[in-house]
């Protein structure tokens, strides 16, 4: 069981971590005609709006109730209802979340009352859906507001058991997925298709790879997302066959649905490697009654040649990963699997799938802390995000970017890591960067009587 | 918190032009309906580029966390203005009031592990609501740790982006420049009878290190830079801009109040240029000259400018048959707009619409005086109301700020980025040449009609309409 080591310093250096309205933003965007509005002044939207330009490529919605001097002394009351009001008129979207920030959450915002306070004023758009979710940035991180928003999003839109015209069941193909924010559009698409070969229907929820996934659409321009979990889908995730959860950080939210709809409920902490997707694939089989297709199993087998082929670079190597819970765990557990030694691990938050993870500490830091710990413990291999890239190129080791953001890659949220063949990927991926590097280097030696130019001798010199 | 009658009087800026109309750049926000940064945002992107000092945001993780290391300004050596440092506030900070003693903590911790000459302190909008006073926290940690320590109280919801820049500079100037003389005047490196003249460059940012296309001119010129605020300046640079003879306030108005206060306070005179386009840069060199008024720097600047327009022009002229007639929609904000059309118009393309959101009446007038007096003026900025200028105006390329790219090519426009996060630097007469090759490169590219074109099996149905319909259909006809 893993200690974990909490922050005990003054200064962030180098921040892993992102935000708590991040991540509810990112857990909205997933829902068709969306529109995620963040409660705070307006720089808490426009710098989570680069943030996911830089990282998807491509244009995101995400309003602001652009809090000024007055409203943050005085009460914003008003430009959360006015705000709601001004998407739903003009956008006519099908979900608005309200979203809270450290601003609105010190100031003493009470975000439920006002979708009350909205829904009474204005009951002319009772069609569209309202969510508000508490998501102050001084706690938590991504994926913890991703979790947030996704918990009250069931709590807001999914009706009671009782209430519900349907029951577990109805739909039989139908299976839930709650998917964590480790899960890329490209994962998401992978796992799409692998239910789909099972004959099941998955709904996804949130599906970025709907909304997410770098398409060029026909609509040229939209002030909300276009595709993603469709929110009347929303309400039918009581009649499903079965529910999965991907991700400890969902547990809450996966409780609250097996609690509000009597749908039976699966848990998987990650999907990556052979152990965790022959559950799924087992799982899969069993809930739909039909045999394992053979094309899974040939992947199945491509997976452990490949586990082969690559544990002569993995094993033994020291890795150092810097991630939110969910993929800290996901990659420790899917490194170790392949006789590597994680020597350093990093987290954004507290979380308590942490203790699990298989390392003897946990540091709640920043990069500052992946970097000098890898430094201690002679890493040779970085995992972490596109900000990590620096601190891989300081210490003289490769990286593998993974996580949020990747701006200095193109394609970063698209990539599949998940099921055998995203696992077969990554392995690949993981191996290529440490080929030629993971030996040590003999110095060269310079002869004294060798005809060669002295400046150059001098270069070869400084570089050591 | 600063007051409302801090904030009231950094809107009165007199020296801008939009004080005396309606104040576009600077007007409330609307709930639901905004965009653009906040006052943080401003104030950090106008200061950030100081590379030696260590600039510490002071709030909860959204502030920093998805803000650091995000603009293209580089440096020429030191690296520790890429270093995001924040006190990343907890719940328990807040509510126990234990951020001010966060904030000293962290101000020990970033001198200690870095030395930095200097530590800027961002106020963010949670410890400005909680009232944490950074002023005396920045004041006590100086003089604890014999650093300077400059308090930026620029909590987001003061007010929008412009509003940081001008927080940004007024710190400056209220607390660091005239801190410190200039070291003297290196006369013996000068070729003889060169007499070296100091001067500022204020709102110059480097981007994508351009400004290095333009410093060995001024170099030949006799001029030493003081400081450039803030693109690769040093702290030691900005406390000595007060001895300049000459400022000059390049392309952005953003922070027109340090020229104006630094003319008020040190007599130095100002003026306006721009290093976009042969124009311009000939332009600005030639105003250096003027303003010093030195009978042996004119004669030099203009054997320069005459040497290198020469030169450019030579080397454009193949690039410029290429893109000479093709038609640009250029939508930036304020000055920008009419340096970037005169560029253009060096190259011969045709600027069909050009965006005036935040132009002053002044810009406006010079914009009509390069391209007519019928130029279509873009008010609204939006996605939909670009596209469709676009096309009404069969614009064969966008050009605008990185937020607009993903407009553009989901609608299957050639684009060019020209804020401040791109990657390449177009200043100075050099920098013309890497206009023209990411121009054509876009232009050019066989990708757009493989985008534009359907799919195969689904060619009866028609594609999404774009501006080149109608090269399209011919071709088809042909």
């Amino acid at each position: 069981m893993a200690e974990i080591v909490k922050r005990n310093k003054a200064l962030s250096v180098s921040p892993l971590k992102a935000s708590q309205p991040m991540g509810g933003s990112l857990a909205c965007l997933g829902f068709d005609r969306a529109m995620p509005m963040l409660h705070g002044s307006q720089g808490c939207t426009a710098f989570a709006k680069v943030f996911f330009v830089r990282h998807f490529r491509e244009p995101i919605p995400l309003q602001t109730t652009a809090m000024d001097q007055a409203s943050s002394v005085l009460g914003a009351d008003e430009n959360v209802i006015e705000g709601i009001k001004a998407i739903a008129e003009k956008s006519n979207p099908a979900l608005i979340m309200v979203l809270t920030t450290g601003l609105a959450e010190t100031q003493g915002a009470d975000v439920h009352r006002n979708v009350r306070e909205f829904r009474a004023k204005y009951p002319e758009y009772e069609h569209i859906a309202v969510v508000a979710v508490n998501t102050p940035d001084f706690t938590g991180c991504v994926e913890t507001g991703y979790a947030a928003a996704i918990y009250e999003l069931i709590n807001a839109l999914v009706p009671n058991a009782g209430d519900a015209p349907g029951k577990p069941g109805d739909r039989q193909r139908q299976i839930n997925v709650l998917v964590s924010p480790m899960l890329t559009p490209g994962d998401l698409e992978a796992l799409r298709h692998l239910i789909e070969q099972f004959n099941l229907r998955p709904l996804i929820l949130p599906d970025l790879s709907e909304s997410l996934d770098g398409c060029l659409t026909d609509d040229e321009f939209s002030p909300v997302t276009i595709g993603g979990t469709s929110v009347s889908e929303v309400y039918t995730l009581g009649e499903a066959k079965a529910t999965l959860v991907i991700g400890p950080s969902l547990r809450k939210a996966g409780e609250l649905l097996e609690q509000r709809t009597g749908v039976t409920t699966h848990y998987f902490d990650h999907l990556y490697g052979l152990a965790a997707n022959d559950a799924l694939v087992a799982l899969l089989a069993e809930l739909s009654e039909m045999p394992v297709p053979s094309i899974i199993e040939r992947q199945r087998s491509q997976l452990q040649d490949a586990m082969l082929d690559t544990h002569f670079m993995l094993g033994q190597l020291r890795i150092a990963i810097a991630a939110d819970p969910d993929q800290l765990n996901a990659f420790a557990q899917f490194v170790t699997g392949m006789g590597a030694e994680v020597v350093v691990a990093i987290s954004a938050a507290n979380a308590p799938i942490l203790t699990q993870i298989p390392v003897s500490s946990v540091k709640i830091g920043d990069l500052e802390d992946l970097e000098q710990l890898a430094k201690e413990s002679k890493a040779q291999l970085i995992i972490g995000n596109s900000h990590a890239a620096a601190s891989a190129e300081r210490l003289g080791v490769p990286i593998l970017r993974a996580g949020f953001p990747l701006y200095d890659i193109i394609g970063g949220y698209q990539k599949t890591w998940i099921g055998y063949r995203g696992s077969r990927q990554a392995l690949f991926d993981l191996a290529n960067l440490v080929i030629n590097f993971a030996h040590e280097e003999i110095d060269p030696y310079y002869s004294p009587y060798a005809q060669k130019p002295a400046d150059e001798a001098q270069g070869h010199l400084s570089c050591h | 918190m600063k007051s409302s009658k801090d904030i009231a009087e950094l809107l009165d800026e007199p020296a801008c032009e939009h004080n005396k109309k309606e104040k576009s750049g600077c007007s409330k926000p609307k709930p639901g309906s905004a965009a653009g940064g906040c006052a943080f945002d401003g104030a950090q992107i106008a200061l950030l580029p100081i590379a030696d000092v260590a600039h510490i945001v002071h709030g909860p993780i959204a502030c920093a966390g998805s803000s650091w290391d995000n603009r293209g300004t580089r440096s020429s050596g030191a690296q520790l203005y890429r270093i995001g440092m924040t006190t990343d506030l907890t719940e328990q900070d807040v509510i126990m009031g234990r951020s001010e003693k966060r904030l000293f903590h962290a101000i020990k911790q970033a001198v200690e592990t870095y030395q930095p000459p200097a530590v800027f302190v961002y106020n963010t909008c949670v410890p400005a609501l909680v009232g944490d006073d950074i002023n005396a926290i920045c004041k006590s940690a100086a003089e604890r740790w014999g650093v300077p320590v400059v308090p930026i109280d620029c909590a987001g919801f003061y007010g929008t982006k412009n509003l940081g820049n001008r927080i940004a500079g007024d710190a400056m100037v209220n607390q660091v420049i005239g801190t410190r003389d200039p070291d003297p005047a290196p006369q013996h490196l000068a070729p003889p009878g060169v007499k070296i003249h100091d001067v500022n460059l204020i709102g110059e940012y480097n981007i994508a290190g351009e400004f290095w296309h333009v410093l060995p001119l001024l170099d030949e010129m006799g001029l030493r830079v003081l400081c450039t605020l803030s693109g690769d300046a040093r702290f030691h640079e900005v406390q000595t801009m007060h001895k300049a003879e000459v400022n000059m306030m390049v392309c952005s108005k953003a922070m027109v109040n340090v020229a104006r206060r630094l003319n008020k306070e040190y007599g130095t005179p100002w003026f306006e240029g721009s290093f976009y386009g042969i124009t311009d840069t000939s332009q600005a060199l030639r105003d250096f000259a003027r303003v010093i008024d030195d009978p042996d720097l004119t004669a030099r600047t203009e054997a320069i400018v005459a040497r290198e327009e020469a030169r450019i022009r030579a080397e454009l002229a193949p690039w410029k048959e290429r893109l000479s007639g093709k038609r640009v929609l250029l939508f930036t904000g304020g000055v920008k707009s009419w340096s970037v059309i005169s560029a253009l118009q060096d190259l011969g393309m045709v600027v069909v619409a050009t965006g005036t959101k935040k132009s002053t009446e002044e810009d406006k007038a010079r914009i009509r005086e390069l391209m007519g007096e019928d130029t279509l003026m873009i008010e609204d900025g939006s996605p939909k109301a670009l596209l469709k200028i676009v096309r009404d105006y069969k614009a064969d390329i966008l050009i605008a700020g990185g937020r607009n790219m993903y407009t553009a090519l989901k609608a299957r426009i050639p684009f060019l980025d020209i804020n401040q996060e791109r990657e390449f630097g177009y200043e100075g007469y050099q920098g013309m040449l890497e206009l023209v090759r990411q121009l054509a490169l876009t232009l050019e590219s066989p990708v757009w009609e493989a985008v534009r074109a359907p799919a195969p099996w689904k060619a009866h149905k028609p594609a999404a309409r774009t501006a080149n319909d109608e090269s399209i259909a011919n071709a088809r006809a042909a």
